[in-house]
């Protein structure tokens, strides 16, 4: 056993782990309120660090002017995204708008490596002090900035749904669509909202992954471990995503301290999160906390 | 369907063989064999690099059309279609090289192999919803990629696997020109079966399952039971023209076979139109023409201004990327129903011209 290697896996778990929680969460935000499975949602992610990186390195601005200047800018950009594209989009057969999102996805990719290259950008340092000392434990300041930031999205998500008039309107939009419109809510903006929502929550998880690793398109791969997430937690549960999130993250720690530990077959780390989903899949299907569909004729 | 629209106003069936036959009217029939007989000429005709893409166009189109049986007849999403391409390349040329299966055989033995991994992945679509097969198919294609980069007694692990050139009564077809026969062979086995199917009582269930699954299930269709199938044909196909490519290239690897080729395949059969045989085909021949022609465009374009300004020559793989994803989205968007639907209004068009009614 190697006590020290396994415990900071597993605060690397837990701080990757909030992260995928993050994005899950506007995975499923945009889920619930429109019934999209997005596939789009990792290059949101992308373009959201990217841009930030543009302002920070280009055009010298200070971080903290450069976050919410590329936040509202993904702000504004889900909200064109959904009126342009997948408003249209709306009554069509709900397969049509999956591939749509994927259609979305592949496009973003290809014109992000055209524009910034394939190789990773290392983001400037935000931090002055490289790490903290936390228990005995040096943890590097961006992991713990980066667990803050995670919560603090949670929270405020929580508070959202919970309180604030619009994350009402979002639920009631969720709940049944045809109510809420009667009821005087428009889902037009509901859906646009969840949309700008998604993606501005997306950038800050993209950014502070950024700040860790630098900008590369293999951030991405975030929105593709979206999925092991959310259907773990259910795919229609705000606060199952975040679990998810947390599980899937530390799964794949274990999994790589396990693979180099003890079985030594290599790489395990990135394939793990798609046999629990294979698993889940077959014995779980609605996940930890998604709701069971009961269909009624 | 759409299709009978050309049927010209008064001309009623009277048996219900004539409603399910393949061509409406002789002179269909007859341009169709004509049409096949005149492909038979293609390798005395045309170059080896236009013979080498309409093998490509042949092969791509066995797996499209597994992909459409899915998509387009039951209403499903799979992302995974290119692992079990891969799969069935990699399955071919290991049972041909480890058990000295002859080729002849090693390829519907394929599909099948392709096929049964297919099922088990396609178990979880049989009990959930269309949502959440995606997310199986797409699990599928990371763990079918990852389990070949694995197994080096299957595909050689990091090496490339080589295949055997295809052979039939120990006369081995080598080059394009006489494999140019194969794929034909296959394609016009593979659409005439998949044509059949779909006149069949089976086919017939999977459409009503796309249609309205509820209404299918109370109507007395085994939900599970056509969805896993649906699931496990699509495999089957994937499988044959992944086995078919094995032979062509003589070398397989697994370069190239990642998600985006699995979109590519989405992309044929969005473009052709979902639930069209014929526009698979068709989907198929653009998505395969289209690199190929903006590579020409490319080739004019260099030296030039907007070259310098853009950079063009040395990212067209991230344009070909870009153009294919904007493709999908704006046939989804403008043109649900693809070339098909297109070339059915051109046909209409022609026959009733010059009164539009």
């Amino acid at each position: 056993m190697n006590t020290a290697f396994l415990i900071q896996l597993l605060v690397n778990g837990l701080v990757v782990g909030t992260l995928y929680g993050v994005v899950a969460m506007s995975f499923v935000l945009i889920y619930k309120a429109t019934q999209v499975v997005n596939f789009a949602q990792g290059e949101l992610l992308l373009i959201g660090a990217w841009v930030c990186w543009t302002l920070l390195t280009k055009f010298q601005v200070p971080f903290w002017a450069g976050m919410p200047l590329s936040l509202i800018f993904m702000f504004a950009f889900g909200i064109a995204i959904q009126v342009v594209i997948l408003r249209p989009m709306i009554g069509e057969p709900i397969i049509s708008v999956i591939m749509v999102t994927i259609g979305l996805s592949t496009v973003f990719q290809a014109a992000l490596k055209w524009i910034y290259g394939v190789n990773p950008q290392p983001f400037p340092p935000v931090f002055s002090s490289k790490a903290v000392d936390i228990f005995g434990l040096q943890i590097q300041t961006v992991y713990v900035m980066s667990l803050v930031v995670s919560v603090l999205m949670m929270l405020g998500m929580a508070w959202f749904f919970k309180a604030s008039k619009y994350g009402l309107a979002m639920r009631a939009t969720a709940f049944n669509q045809q109510v809420a419109q009667s009821l005087g809510i428009s889902v037009k903006s509901v859906f646009a909202m969840a949309w700008a929502i998604s993606a501005t929550v997306s950038a800050v998880a993209g950014v502070v992954v950024a700040v860790v690793n630098g900008v590369s398109s293999g951030l991405s791969a975030y929105g593709i471990k979206v999925f092991p997430a959310a259907i773990l937690g259910g795919l229609d549960s705000v606060g199952g995503a975040v679990l998810g999130g947390i599980i899937i993250g530390l799964l794949e720690n274990i999994a790589q301290y396990v693979d180099s530990q003890y079985l030594h077959w290599g790489n395990l780390y990135e394939i793990a999160p798609f046999y629990v989903l294979i698993i889940i899949l077959m014995i779980k299907p609605y996940g930890l906390f998604g709701t069971k569909d009961i269909e009624r004729i | 369907m759409v299709a009978r629209s050309t049927i010209p106003a008064g001309d009623f069936r009277t048996s219900y063989a004539a409603d399910t036959t393949i061509f409406p009217t002789k002179t269909s029939r007859n341009f169709a064999i004509a049409g096949v007989i005149l492909l038979c000429f293609a390798p005395q005709v045309f170059s080896e690099f236009w013979l080498s893409i309409a093998i490509q166009i042949g092969i791509f189109s066995i797996a499209a059309l597994g992909l459409n049986i899915l998509v387009g007849f039951t209403g499903q999403i799979s992302i995974g279609q290119a692992g079990f391409f891969l799969l069935g390349a990699f399955t071919s040329a290991y049972i041909n090289n480890a058990y000295a299966i002859p080729v002849f055989f090693a390829i519907p033995l394929a599909g099948v192999v392709t096929a049964l991994v297919g099922l088990v992945f396609g178990i979880p679509a049989a009990r959930l919803k269309g949502l959440y097969l995606v997310i199986a198919t797409l699990a599928a294609q990371y763990i079918l990629l990852d389990f070949f980069s694995r197994a080096e007694w299957f595909s050689g692990g990091s090496v490339p696997a080589s295949a055997n050139p295809f052979s039939i009564f120990g006369y081995t077809l080598r080059g394009d020109r006489q494999y140019f026969y194969v794929v034909l062979a296959y394609v016009l086995v593979c659409y005439l079966l998949v044509t059949n199917l779909m006149r069949t009582r089976d086919g017939r269930a999977l459409i009503a399952i796309r249609d309205h699954y509820l209404s299918a299930e109370i109507m007395g269709i085994n939900l599970t039971k056509y969805r896993t199938l649906s699931f496990g044909l699509a495999a089957f196909f994937a499988g044959i023209a992944g086995a078919l490519y094995a032979h062509y290239q003589l070398v397989v690897s697994q370069e190239g076979f990642g998600i985006e080729r699995s979109i590519l395949f989405l992309a044929m059969i969005i473009i052709g139109g979902t639930g069209s045989i014929m526009g698979t085909l068709m989907g198929t021949a653009f998505v395969v023409l289209l690199p190929e022609s903006m590579e020409l465009l490319s080739h004019y374009l260099k030296g030039g201004a907007i070259d310098k300004a853009l950079a063009l020559n040395n990212n067209i793989t991230f344009l070909r990327e870009i153009a294919i994803g904007l493709i999908i989205i704006a046939f989804l968007m403008f043109e649900p129903d693809g070339l098909a639907h297109r070339w059915r209004q051109i046909k209409t068009y022609w026959k009733l011209y010059p009164f539009s009614h």
